[in-house]
Order: C-alpha cells, then sequence, then structure tokens
C-alpha cells in the first residue's frame, strides 16, 4: 500500500510556527493572508495487508506514534491500496 | 536509596545528572542504556535533559516507546519515583506518565537563561522539604517548553495541587513577561497523581553547586532522598 498521513494541530493549539510564517507571508506583501498553521505528512509504503485492513492500520499508526493526541489530529488518506 | 540514571541516544544532561547525585551524596547512580530493561533495583529514575532521537518527530516522541521506558512506566505504576528534567519532562508527557505537552517556545527560539521558579505545594517527595512559595534560581535550556494541556486537564492539575513549580519574577509575581516560553498558567514542572512522578523543564541538577552560579536545585534531590528514605524502598520487579 502506497499511503499519505497527514498531522496537523488541533484546533486552539497555539502554533507559534504557523504565526511566524503567516506574518513573513504578509511581510512579502501577501496582505489576503489571514493564518496559516503548520502541520506535516508520512509518504508510507508498506507490503500489502489483507482488504479492508489499510486504514484501521494507518490509524494505528497514528495512535501509536505520527500524532500525539494531546495536541494534533491526523488524516489517513490511502494512494494505492 | 538507588538512583538509576537513562541514556538515550541524544542525551546531554546524562553526566549532568550521574554527578548530581554523586557530588551531593558520594555515591554514583546507576546509568542505564535505552535499549536496556534493567533499571537496576532504583528506587529514584532520572530522566535527564537533551534531545534524544535528536527530537525527530516531536521531543521525546522516540525516546518514550523505546524499550527501557516500558519499565519505567512499570516503575512509575509501582510507586517508583521518577524525575524527568527537560527532555526527560517531554518524555514523561509522550510516554503518558504526566498530562499534556510542550509545545515550540512562544518566542521560536531557543531560550537559554536562568528562570526563577516558586515552589507550588510541598505535598510531594520533590518539594516536600521546601515551602510553599520559595524561589529558586536554575537555567532553563530549551527550544519546546511552553506547557499545554486542555482546559480540564489543567482544572484537574489545579484541584489536586500538582503543579510543582511556576515561572516567576524574581518577586516571586506570576507575570506574563517572566514566562518566558509561554506555558499555560506559568507551569514549569508538574506531578503525577500518585505525587512521585515529578516532570519540570529548568534544570535542578545545573543548579546544584555554588561554582554553578546557585545551588538551588539540590533541595529538590535532597528532599526526594529524604522521602524514600522515610518512605521505604520501591518494590521491585522479579
Amino acid at each position: 500500500m502506497k499511503a499519505r498521513v497527514h498531522v496537523f494541530l488541533k484546533e486552539g493549539v497555539l502554533d507559534p510556527q504557523g504565526k511566524a510564517v503567516a506574518s513573513a507571508l504578509q511581510t512579502l506583501g501577501f496582505e489576503e493572508v489571514l493564518s496559516v498553521r503548520q502541520g506535516k505528512f508520512f509518504d508510507i509504503e508498506t507490503s500489502s495487508l489483507p482488504k479492508g485492513a489499510n486504514e484501521e492500520r494507518l490509524k494505528e499508526y497514528c495512535k501509536k506514534l505520527l500524532a500525539n493526541p494531546v495536541i494534533e489530529n491526523f488524516k489517513v488518506e490511502v494512494i494505492e491500496p | 536509596m538507588k538512583i538509576s540514571v537513562i541514556e538515550f541516544p541524544g542525551s546531554n544532561c546524562d553526566h549532568d545528572a550521574y554527578e548530581w547525585p554523586l557530588r551531593m551524596f558520594g555515591k554514583a547512580p546507576e546509568r542505564v542504556w535505552y535499549a536496556d530493561r534493567d533499571l537496576k533495583r532504583a528506587d529514584l529514575v532520572i530522566i535527564p535533559g537533551g534531545f534524544s532521537y535528536g527530537d525527530y518527530l516531536r521531543c521525546g516522541a522516540m525516546a518514550a516507546r523505546s524499550p527501557v521506558m516500558e519499565e519505567v512506566v512499570a516503575h512509575a505504576k509501582r510507586g517508583g519515583y521518577v524525575i524527568g528534567i527537560c527532555n526527560g519532562f517531554q518524555i514523561l508527557c509522550e510516554s503518558g506518565l504526566l498530562p499534556g505537552a510542550l509545545l515550540k517556545n512562544r518566542t521560536l527560539t531557543f531560550l537559554c537563561l536562568e528562570v526563577v521558579l516558586r515552589c507550588e505545594t510541598t505535598n510531594a517527595p520533590f518539594t516536600a522539604s521546601l515551602r510553599k512559595g520559595d524561589l529558586l534560581r536554575m537555567p532553563i535550556a530549551h527550544g519546546d517548553g511552553n506547557y499545554y494541556c486542555d482546559e480540564k486537564t489543567l482544572r484537574g492539575l489545579l484541584d489536586e495541587e500538582r503543579v510543582a513549580f511556576r515561572y516567576v519574577s524574581p518577586e516571586g509575581r506570576v507575570a506574563d513577561e517572566w514566562n518566558f516560553n509561554g506555558s499555560m498558567d506559568a507551569i514549569a514542572g508538574i506531578l503525577s497523581e500518585n505525587r512521585r512522578v515529578l516532570g519540570m523543564m529548568p534544570h535542578p541538577e545545573r543548579a546544584s553547586e555554588a561554582l554553578l552560579g546557585s545551588t538551588d536545585g539540590a533541595a529538590i534531590l535532597r528532599s526526594a532522598a529524604k522521602a524514600i528514605d522515610k518512605n521505604g524502598k520501591v518494590e521491585q520487579n522479579g
């Protein structure tokens, strides 16, 4: 399987990096920028899994390691089963 | 009392943590490598500062999932004592032994300076020899020390008096300009529910000798040693 997992800060959690990026964009003249939230993604390749197991498996990766549930949410996306 | 210091790849305060009890009590602690599972009969485990695993993924995330941390969690559940300093605090939060998380400093810079802490509770082995309101000077050195938790968790910490230390002004007042990293409620250190696990961003082990500019950090280890001697040895696994 090929997948992409997005991990991003929960709403309400302070994101000083995103804030700095937003203000840098504004400084560059992109005055329309209101806010930026910075996150990350992981491109993951695995050996094949039983049919229908992909998404659940990816969510387990997130819960066990890729995301910290105290501050982050995640979204999993299977690109190639 | 037996003390073990955990060493992860990327720890850089493990020697400071090792020297801390050695110089105070004249007895060397054990060193425990992260891939081992033997805590060497420790009553108190010190998780030192540094950049375990290069801070990859999130500060402390990888270390929290290493073999030795399973043993540290079991040790804590048996009533064992643990202090996590700086990266050690981040690891304790990532491992679930303490609630909340440490976010990037609000300054977006690495902060390396002396701070003043106020002791917020003496109901803990690490602070029992202090007085509530005591001010302690010691350094911070971190990029991600901005304590965060959700409101419900914060309320719990406050209700149970589990905030051990707050960042304050030299006069002992909580004020935004003295909360350098932007921590919620100026929190510098917190306790576990059973009060035997302490996580803190500032470095008491670097402030326990006159030569280092402050000896205020010594009180934390001395206090823990006294409490452990009084409460008896920690039950060991097997």
